[in-house]
């Protein structure tokens, strides 16, 4: 019945270091896609017209697209216009370019909420449009985006596992290797599902204490008047 | 001989086909406390915006002291340091702390060490009474605190001139007071002031002049004696009379 907690002994090590991966793999997109999607969540806000729709277009193709092609585009296609990447290179990149739409969506939102009232309030004193973004809208805002946006790493982490298809070497890849080893798929697979759950619970926890503290004693209830 | 501070000449504002004020002229000399009052919708709130630069005016000309504001070409972020505004809901920085908040422009606009920066925003929390609620932030504070915090924010830039939109108008009665003493304690430091209110016992006792604006035109300025006791235009008498009645019993709950 738990034969495949002894999975844990037989693989354990091959698993810890596909873990090590699809962690790797999911902080740099999250990077990736956070340094990306606040350009764009500015762009959207505060840009020019053109600037907007570009913004606008982006976050369209990407959210409106399935991020298996994505990859596959950048890592099969791509090389066809003297493009080439690595494997893990190519998975970065997607899952970067894809998460950025994610998070310029969730940023945009609570930057819009934050509101033009707080840009007059910073204007009033002699503050420029960009120090007033910089040193009171973001502040406010991303504290803001905080709790929506934190299922964006979790979503992130568990999408990760299709870069298997490109033979990136993550937990999936070894979850592959381990089941065809023993033809236990059931078993294997349960094993790496525990593996997931497990890092999903750490960045939750993570995610979570950093909601805490950050938070502005009072200002929910301020944002939400 | 006096100096005017703000000068505005034959300003005209509109939003697409409708017209919020036309060739209106206004002077505010050094020193001054001038009371502006009207109904809802009067274009008082725009009138200010457009003095402090967040909205541009169709027409004519503002100048503060000897500097037309409105020319092609103004640094607008260095005219408003020279501007204070309070606003109707406060809007402080919710993320910062009082001190915080009076600290920002001090530190980001006017470019002061953090040492001097907090040195000068205590005094001007001190200034507002709030020198003990200096690491609160704005969540912490009542509605008449926050108020008080706008004012030494906007104070901190040591403006030309203060401009305020109906500071009281989002308080609880019971905390009007608070806000009106630290304004009149202003005035009497010999602020140049442009408020907006319905404080009619504050525009009796502080200010120097009262304007009556309606739909867009300034119908009547005068001193509060003329403008209370014998007012030209009988428009100007039954506005005074309705919101006389009206907040008068605010104020009277307030004590
Ligand atoms: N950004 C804007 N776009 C279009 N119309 C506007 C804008 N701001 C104000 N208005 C209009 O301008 C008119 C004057 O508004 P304003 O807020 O200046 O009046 P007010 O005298 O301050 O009134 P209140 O006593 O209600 O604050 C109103 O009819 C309002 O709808
Ligand atoms: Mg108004």
């Amino acid at each position: 019945m738990l034969t495949w907690l002894g999975y844990f002994e037989r693989f354990g090590k091959n698993f810890l270091r596909g873990a090590g991966v699809t962690l790797e793999l999911t902080a740099v997109g999250l990077v990736i896609g956070f340094v990306l999607g606040l350009l764009l969540a500015l762009a959207r806000s505060y840009g020019p017209k053109w600037l907007q729709r570009a913004a606008g277009g982006y976050i369209a193709v990407f959210r409106g697209t399935p991020l298996l092609v994505q990859l596959f585009i950048i890592y099969y296609g791509l090389p066809e216009l003297g493009l080439t990447f690595s494997q893990n290179m190519a998975a970065y990149l997607a899952l970067g370019l894809n998460s950025a739409a994610y998070q310029a969506e969730y940023l945009r939102g609570s930057i819009n909420a934050i509101g033009s009232a707080q840009m007059q309030a910073g204007r009033s004193i002699g503050l420029s449009k960009w120090q007033t973004i910089s040193y009171v809208i973001l502040p406010q805002a991303l504290r803001l985006a905080l709790p929506s946006w934190s299922n964006e790493p979790i979503s992130l982490l568990k999408t990760t596992a299709i870069v298997f298809l490109i033979a990136v070497q993550d937990l999936m890849a070894e979850g592959k290797r381990a089941a065809t080893t023993t033809f236990d798929f059931v078993g294997v697979y349960l094993a790496v599902a525990v593996v997931y759950l497990v890092m999903v619970f750490a960045l939750d926890a993570l995610f979570k204490f950093l909601e805490r503290k950050t938070k502005i004693p009072g200002m929910d209830i301020e944002t939400r008047r | 001989m006096p100096k005017p501070i703000l000068t505005i000449k034959n300003l005209t504002k509109t939003y697409g086909q409708n017209v919020i004020f036309q060739h209106l002229d206004l002077t505010v000399n050094e020193g001054d406390t001038i009371v502006i009052i009207g109904p809802s919708g009067t274009g008082k709130s725009t009138l200010l915006r457009c003095i402090n630069l967040l909205t541009r005016p169709n027409e004519g000309q503002i100048w503060l002291d000897d500097l037309e504001i409105t020319a092609k070409g103004t640094d607008e972020d260095q005219v408003r340091q020279h501007i204070g505004m309070v606003f109707q809901n406060f809007l402080l920085f919710n993320h910062l702390t009082a001190l915080g908040n009076v600290k920002l422009g001090l530190t980001r606009v006017k470019h002061l060490s953090d040492e001097a920066a907090t040195e000068k925003a205590m005094r001007e929390l001190n200034r507002v009474g709030l020198a003990d609620r200096a690491n609160h932030y704005p969540g912490q504070l009542s509605g008449g605190q926050q108020q008080r915090v706008g004012i030494a924010r906007a104070l901190a830039m040591d403006p030309r001139v203060m401009l305020f939109d109906e500071p009281t108008s989002a308080l609880d009665p019971e905390l009007i007071g608070e806000v009106l003493e630290v304004m009149r304690q202003l005035s009497l430091d010999g602020m140049t002031m442009l408020v907006v209110t319905h404080e009619m016992g504050f525009a009796r006792e502080v200010a120097d002049r009262i304007v009556f604006m309606e739909k867009g035109y300034i119908v009547e300025e005068g001193s509060p004696d003329e403008m209370f006791n014998h007012p030209k235009f009988d428009r100007t008498r039954e506005f005074l009379w309705k919101i006389t009645e009206l907040y008068g019993k605010k104020e009277k709950e307030a004590e």
